[in-house]
C-alpha cells in the first residue's frame, strides 16, 4: 500500500535572479514498510522535498497524497492532526525535550493528540521495548549519548500508529557503529509497515534504503534498481 | 590478499592439515575470499622450500598431510602485520580515468557519466549493506570485510560527489588557463603510478 506519493511537486523560492527551483516536478512514491533513500548533494532539494512531504509546507504546483489523500484538499486542522497521528519526523540535532525523561518524551505526540495517560505510557514503553530502549525509559536526554538520543527521537518518530516516517540527516553528527545503529532502527520500524523516506548525502546511510533515488538541482535524476541477492557478492572465485 | 600470511597465521593457533587450513581461511574471512585447493597446496610447498613451515611428511600432498609453523615463520608474520601496504603512490583506477576522459570527450554529458557509476556503486553498497544486516552481527570477520567493502566504495562515491560539484563550478565559471611562467612543479608530474 502506497502512504506517500508525490505528483509532479515544484517548489520556487524567491524571485526574479534570486529565482531558485528548490523541486522541479518531482514524482515519488513510498510502500508501507519500504525505506526510501533521497541522495544528494547540498542545494539538490533534498530537505525541500521532506518539508513538503510532511505537509511543513506546500508545494507550488503538484499534489502530496498521504494515504491516498490529497493534502491540498484537507482543511488545517485536519493537516495538523494526520501531521501528529500519521507522520513522524527525525532530524539531526534530535530535538528531545530536556526537562522530560525518555518515556515522557516518545509519549509526548501522543499526548498533545489528546490521548489518555494509561494507554500513552504504554504506547511508549511498548515502542521503546521493541526498540531495545527500554532500560532507558526513565533517564533524561542528557544522561544518554547521541546515538542514543537519535534512538529515542526515532522511537518517539514511530510511536502509535504512525506510518510515515521522515528522517533529515538522522546520524549526520554520529560516528559510523551510532549511526549504524540508528539506521538498523529506521529499517526495522518499515519491517513494522512503517514507509520511511531518509534524506542524506551519506551513501552508507543510503545504502540501507530499499530504493535510492538521486535529486539533481530539483530534479529526481535517477534511482537504484531493486537490490539484487547477496550471494551474488560472496560467489566463488569473485576475489582473488 | 596474502594467502601466504593468512595461512601462516593459521598455523600460528597449532599444526593443522592441508583440507582444514582451507575450511578456516574461508570461514574467517567470512568466505568472501574463495581459496581452491590447488592455491592452498601450492601456497604450502613454497612457505615449506622458504623454511616457513614444516610438514609431518605423511604421504603425498594429499589433504591429509599435517603442517606447522617454524620460529622463521612466526617472525616472517609479526613482520608483515606491521608492514605498512603501499598506499603511497595513486593506483591506475579506471573510474577516475573514465571520469578525465569523459571530460576530453566532446558531445558527453560528464555528470550523466558520473551518475551512472555512482547508482552502480550505491546498488553494490546495498548489496553489501544487506549481508551486513543478516549476518554481520554472528560474524565479526565477515563484518570487518563488508565494513572495509563499504568505507573503500563510500571514498569512491564521494570521490564522484566532489567531481560531480568541480565540474558544475567550472562549467559556471570556466577556469582560466594558467600563466605559462606558472608551470606544474615537475615532481608532481613524475609521481609514479601503482598497477
Amino acid at each position: 500500500m502506497t502512504v506517500l506519493e508525490l505528483r509532479g511537486v515544484s517548489k520556487t523560492y524567491g524571485q526574479g535572479a534570486a529565482e531558485v527551483h528548490a523541486l522541479a516536478g518531482v514524482d515519488l512514491s513510498v510502500d508501507a514498510g519500504s525505506m526510501v533513500a533521497v541522495m544528494g548533494p547540498s542545494g539538490s532539494g533534498k530537505s525541500t522535498l521532506l518539508t513538503i512531504a510532511g505537509s511543513l509546507e506546500d508545494p507550488d504546483s503538484g499534489e502530496v497524497l498521504i494515504d491516498g489523500t490529497p493534502l491540498s484538499g484537507m482543511s488545517r486542522n485536519a493537516r495538523a492532526r494526520l501531521r501528529r497521528r500519521t507522520v513522524g519526523y527525525v532530524f539531526q540535532d534530535f530535538n528531545l525535550l530536556p526537562g522530560l525523561t525518555v518515556a515522557e518524551n516518545v509519549a509526548l505526540p501522543l499526548e498533545l493528540d489528546g490521548m489518555s495517560a494509561r494507554p500513552v505510557h504504554a504506547a511508549a514503553l511498548g515502542v521503546l521495548d521493541e526498540l531495545g530502549l527500554e532500560e532507558r525509559a526513565v533517564r533524561f536526554p542528557d544522561e544518554l549519548s547521541g546515538g542514543e538520543r537519535q534512538r529515542v527521537a526515532i522511537a518517539r518518530a514511530v510511536v502509535g500508529d504512525r506510518r510515515l516516517l521522515l528522517a533529515d540527516e538522522p546520524s549526520g553528527a554520529l560516528d559510523s557503529v551510532n549511526a549504524e545503529a540508528v539506521m538498523r532502527m529506521i529499517h526495522h520500524a518499515c519491517k513494522r509497515g512503517v514507509a520511511a523516506v531518509v534524506v542524506t548525502h551519506d551513501a552508507q546511510l543510503a545504502s540501507w534504503a530499499d530504493r535510492v533515488v538521486f535529486l539533481r538541482d530539483g530534479h529526481a535524476v535517477d534511482q537504484t534498481s531493486p537490490p539484487a541477492g547477496p550471494e551474488s557478492l560472496l560467489t566463488p572465485g569473485r576475489i582473488q | 590478499m596474502s594467502v601466504r600470511h593468512a595461512l601462516l597465521a593459521l598455523l600460528s593457533e597449532g599444526p593443522k592439515y592441508g583440507l582444514q587450513l582451507r575450511e578456516e581461511f574461508e570461514a574467517r574471512t567470512g568466505e568472501v575470499w574463495p581459496l581452491n585447493v590447488g592455491q592452498v597446496y601450492t601456497t604450502l610447498q613454497r612457505l615449506e622450500r622458504d623454511g616457513l613451515v614444516e610438514s609431518d611428511g605423511a604421504g603425498d600432498d594429499g589433504p591429509q598431510k599435517g603442517f606447522k609453523i617454524t620460529t622463521d615463520g612466526e617472525a616472517e608474520l609479526a613482520g608483515w602485520l606491521r608492514t605498512p601496504p603501499d598506499l603511497a603512490s595513486p593506483p591506475r583506477d579506471e573510474l577516475v580515468m573514465k571520469v578525465m576522459v569523459a571530460v576530453q570527450v566532446p558531445g558527453i554529458d560528464v555528470r550523466e557519466v558520473i551518475q551512472s557509476h555512482r547508482r552502480y556503486l550505491v546498488e553494490l553498497m546495498q548489496q553489501w549493506t544487506r549481508i551486513k544486516e543478516a549476518e554481520a552481527d554472528s560474524d565479526l570477520s565477515l563484518a570487518l570485510v563488508v565494513d572495509s567493502e563499504l568505507f573503500r566504495l563510500d571514498a569512491v562515491i564521494r570521490w564522484l560527489d566532489a567531481a560531480d560539484g568541480r565540474l558544475k563550478r567550472a562549467a559556471a565559471d570556466p577556469p582560466q588557463p594558467a600563466p605559462a611562467a606558472l608551470p606544474l612543479p615537475r615532481a608532481r608530474r613524475r609521481t609514479g603510478t601503482r598497477r
